[in-house]
């Protein structure tokens, strides 16, 4: 298959959008439950049933700002969060006999019409969001993934003048150069930072802190940091035959898909992905879509072990993915370039994992991806002083404000949870900002213009009112609020 | 929630509200009814954004007594409480209790809309009183309920009076010989015309009208016990009606007052199946200057108003209002006697086939009940309908029942003929009509 055929398949979307009346229909058919489970399932707690109800009454814009205010990256959310697991998974429909309501294709329906309508002038969306004055105080925000982004957002919401550092060419993180392209586009990645800018946030590409300038320089220049600096590359396979021409890391592979760089990634004859996580599952479907014929999966333990989600195995499946299981790889083979790989049988002896002498076997195959996980970055983290890491190398934070043992440091993202997924790290970068706020201003109550988006930051009861007064009879009222 | 503009362009637009006199932070009142019961909701209500509460209605102590098993709705496929009936009477709670909670709510919330609703025996001591007494709290204005339609107009009481113009002039004056604040009307639905009794509340020196109240109604039998639904214990009473379904009732009630040359100007609180911000702007585009809700609040709490004040802000903003003055009233005009149609004005259906999912319902409905002018051309397995354009007459019945928005439209035609209504052609002696759609001869 050529590389353009490749392309053509790969943009076709897994899920697709909601035309304008699909989403008001399933809109009409939710509850709008109150206290709904689906908003606590929500790491950002975004009042769903109120911004679904806003679709049903074609407010369109009230629903995205509605989305927009608890979760900035709202619009990538929407097709990447693994839903089922999250807000899908606590419709109340499914202790009855329907199905969930289809809560991040509505999303979606919300904030796709809000970014074209950004892009065609329909829309002006700095004045939809609350914003205070600029108060004078300069935050930088390292890396430009989901948390950098969203701290960068708020922070600039509560008044401050916002840089972001981030290496790449292009902002987003891995929403850019890591999500899987079926799921959401590169372009949509993009689109999403639009909304950030607008707020005033500067970001500088191409400069990565530690290289191009110092963390001390930051600190000199700016009153707090907040670090969003994600994950590190792959894990090397360390085995043999590593540094053949043919032999890919997960993240490089994917991330010449998403550059369009089709010519890097030759589609070959056989592709043996080695791991099982969600990013090994991207990698043998991407592989596969883009004109393999064959892909194999070999995981070194059983399937029951297996980190992947399982209705991403299920779609691997749909692909027609080949499936190793208890296979670690030994040796990869070939001269100049990848011609097989070696793979021994594994078993559990008293609870280790190990290799069965003599069973090693190999399959034939023109490419070796390796994706067994993403290391941290350790080099760069020691350098910025005073920060304390765990013993698999995270950032230790407060949780509460995501402080980091250097009072002038803030971090969130995968680089504080070793890697969860995009609506984690936008909810870190909203808690942050409000840490880093209360830490520089001394401030404890949320100012009243940013009251509604603080308060999805511990999740709250739908809605709650504003004002709580005893009830005339004396009585104490209830308390609602969560 | 301040949205801050800044550049200082399109700021949010101004939701202030004047009903009457009557002031408020937006055009949303909560409707005198449960939600309005007791201060302690009022004072939740405005937390969440209401506007303005007109207090379930107070009349003279002993307090009522209400039956259990008050409500009954039905259920139209999935919607739940598409319409809506109580038999609930006045407020069962004592005068006193109700009084002092007004006076506490309204010296918290100075700048909400707190309406007390009343209703006593037509005699002028027992509105004097009442209307002194609700007035002593600092209230902003006074509703009185002339269309409550079952048990309390058993008791010559709300319907009884609103029925008849003569008693809801009579007691209007009666009310503004001692109110101090602005005094609505509120109507009833269970007339043949509503404007009679708005004229009537006019005379009498009402400062508005509010309308609608409940319709009469009785919402089903049980089809095992053979009584009808929601009955106590064995026996049912008809009650109110209200709730989405009662929505058009409604419009054309506002829409006929506000065209009425003598209540042109009278200023209109609209009323019934009210749930969310397009609903409201609708009755307002009407000539409802607020409006005020009940059975949407009952089916899913205060909160909804948020959405009504955020829905209702963008369209404005979409529009350029920049105050609610700008377009209450502004589609009025646009509602006329059927006299005053154009004869001459043609549409046509026209179905458009990507969009068609095949479903034939709009064939079956004109070919056996409008005008046999949808063709299916079977040939070939098509199964994608096509409109006999000659011989359509209009009438929307396909678009109408057609599931996929946009799939059928209405496309005006040109005629090239002038404009003629039938007011003009009869004026003419019925000439000048030229046919524009195929009638059925013979
Ligand atoms: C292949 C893959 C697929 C995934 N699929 C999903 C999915 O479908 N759904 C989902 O919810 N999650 C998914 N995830 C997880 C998700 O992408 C991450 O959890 C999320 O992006 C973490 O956001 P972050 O901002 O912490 O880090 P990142 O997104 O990694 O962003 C960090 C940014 O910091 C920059 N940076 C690093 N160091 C520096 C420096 N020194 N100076 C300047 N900039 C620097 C990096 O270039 C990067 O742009 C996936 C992850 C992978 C690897
Ligand atoms: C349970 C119930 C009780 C009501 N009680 C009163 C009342 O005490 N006084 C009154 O003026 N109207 C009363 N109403 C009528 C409402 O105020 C309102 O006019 C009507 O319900 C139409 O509005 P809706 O369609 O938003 O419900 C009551 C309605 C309901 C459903
Ligand atoms: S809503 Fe239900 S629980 Fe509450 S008073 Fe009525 S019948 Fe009782």
């Amino acid at each position: 298959m050529t590389s353009k055929n490749a392309e053509s398949i790969l943009i076709k979307e897994l899920t697709p959008a909601m035309k304008a009346e699909e989403a008001r229909v399933e809109a009409q058919r939710c509850l709008y439950c109150y206290d709904a489970p689906c908003i606590q399932a929500c790491p950002t707690h975004i009042d769903i049933p109120k911004f679904i109800r806003q679709i049903s009454t074609r407010n369109l814009t009230g629903s995205a700002v509605t989305i927009l205010e608890a979760n900035a990256m709202g619009h990538s959310c929407a097709r990447v969060c693994p839903v089922e697991a999250l807000c899908e998974g606590a419709c109340v429909y499914l202790g009855w006999h329907e199905k969930p309501i289809e809560i991040a294709r509505l999303q979606r329906a919300a904030t796709d019409d809000f970014n074209q309508g950004i892009s065609a002038s329909r829309i002006d969306a700095a004045p939809l969001f609350s914003r205070s004055p600029l108060n004078g105080k300069k935050a930088a925000v390292v890396g430009s993934g989901p948390a950098g982004l969203s701290c960068a957002l708020y922070l600039a919401r509560l008044g401050y003048g916002v840089t972001v550092f981030e290496k790449r060419d292009k902002p987003g993180g891995l929403n850019t150069y890591g999500i899987a392209e079926y799921k959401m586009a590169q372009a949509t990645a993009l689109d999403e930072v639009r909304l950030v800018r607008a707020m005033g946030v500067e970001i500088k590409t191409r400069v990565a802190v530690g290289r191009d300038i110092s963390p001390k320089a930051l600190e000199a220049q700016f009153d707090a940091v907040f670090i969003g600096v994600g994950l590190a590359g792959t894990h090397r396979l360390n085995v043999p035959g590593e540094d053949l021409a043919g032999v890919f890391d997960a993240l490089t592979f994917i991330r010449h898909i998403k550059d369009r760089e089709y010519s890097r990634i030759p589609p070959g004859k056989t592709t043996v992905v080695i791991g099982a996580g969600n990013t090994a599952i991207d990698a043998v479907t991407q592989a596969k879509r883009t004109g393999t014929p064959r892909v194999i999966m070999a995981y070194r333990r059983g399937q029951k072990e297996m980190p992947a989600y399982a209705y991403e195995f299920e779609l691997a499946k749909k692909d027609e993915i080949e499936f190793l299981w208890n296979a670690a790889p030994v040796r990869i083979l070939g001269r100049k370039k990848v011609e097989g790989v070696e793979l021994a049988r594994t078993e559990r002896k008293g609870g280790a994992l190990r290799l069965i002498p003599g069973s090693e076997f190999s399959v034939a195959c023109d490419r070796v991806i390796g994706a067994i996980g993403q290391s941290k970055h350790a080099a760069f983290l020691k350098t910025l002083p005073a920060i304390e890491l765990d013993g698999s190398g995270k950032i230790k934070v407060d949780p509460k404000t995501l402080r980091t043992t250097n009072p002038k440091y803030f971090a969130g993202g995968d680089a504080i949870n070793g890697g969860r997924e995009v609506v984690n790290a936008a909810a870190d970068g909203k808690r942050a900002a409000w840490g880093m706020h209360q830490a520089l201003t001394g401030q404890k109550t949320p100012p009243s213009e940013h009251e509604y988006w603080i308060s999805t930051i511990e999740g709250r009861l739908v809605s709650p009112p504003k004002d709580f007064h005893n009830d005339p009879h004396g009585q104490k009222r209830q308390k609602i609020r969560a | 929630m301040t949205r801050m503009d800044k550049n200082g362009k399109k700021s949010a637009p101004d939701l202030t509200a004047d009903c009457g006199g009557i002031k408020s932070p937006n055009p949303f009142w909560l409707a005198s009814a449960p939600p309005t019961n007791s201060g302690e909701q009022v004072m939740r209500a405005f937390d969440h954004g209401w506007g303005g509460a007109v207090w379930k209605t107070l009349g003279e102590d002993p307090a009522v007594i209400n039956t259990t098993s008050r409500y009954g709705a039905i259920d139209i496929g999935g919607q739940k409480m598409a319409g809506f009936n109580n038999i609930e009477l006045i407020t069962d709670r004592p005068l006193e209790d109700n009084l002092r909670e007004i006076r506490e709510v309204k010296k918290r919330y100075p700048k909400h809309a707190v309406i007390v609703s009343l209703m006593v025996p037509c005699e002028r001591k027992s509105w004097h009183d009442i209307v002194k007494r609700a007035e002593d709290t600092g209230c902003d204005g006074l509703e009185l309920n002339f269309g409550c339609p079952h048990g309390m107009s058993e008791r010559g009481m709300g319907a009884a009076v609103g029925q008849v113009p003569e008693y809801v002039q009579m007691v209007t004056e009666y009310v503004k010989e001692a109110a101090r604040t602005p005094v609505l009307v509120k109507l009833t639905p269970n007339v043949a015309d509503a404007r009679y009794a708005a004229r009537a509340a006019q005379k009498g020196g009402a400062d508005g009208v509010s309308l609608i109240n409940t319709i009469n109604s009785i919402m089903g039998v049980d089809l095992k016990s053979l009584v009808p639904k929601f009955a106590v214990g064995g026996k049912a009473a008809h009650g109110g009606y209200c709730g989405p379904a009662v929505k058009p009732i409604a419009l054309h009630m506002v829409s006929s007052i506000r065209a009425d040359a003598e209540c042109r100007n009278l200023p209109i609180s609209g009323i019934g199946g009210v749930s969310n911000w397009s609903d409201a702007a609708e009755f307002m585009l009407l000539g409802a200057s607020s409006v005020q809700v009940c059975t949407a609040v009952m089916h899913y709490g205060f909160r909804i108003v948020e959405e009504m004040i955020d829905g209702l802000s963008h369209w404005m903003r979409e529009r350029n209002f920049s105050k609610v003055s700008d377009f209450v009233g502004l589609s009025a005009a646009n509602v006329v006697d059927w006299k005053k149609l154009n004869l001459h004005h043609k549409t046509v259906a026209k179905i458009h086939p990507d969009a068609c999912i095949q479903c034939q319902l709009c064939y079956v409905a004109c070919n056996d009940t409008a005008h046999q002018c949808i063709a299916v051309d079977r040939a070939g397995g098509n199964r994608v309908p096509h409109v006999i354009e000659e011989d359509c007459v209009g009438c929307n019945l396909c678009a109408i029942v057609c599931p996929v928005e946009g799939c059928i439209t209405m496309e005006p035609v040109a005629t090239g003929h002038p404009e003629l209504t039938w007011e003009e052609y009869m004026a003419k002696g019925m000439k000048g009509y030229r046919e524009v759609y195929k009638r059925f001869h013979g």
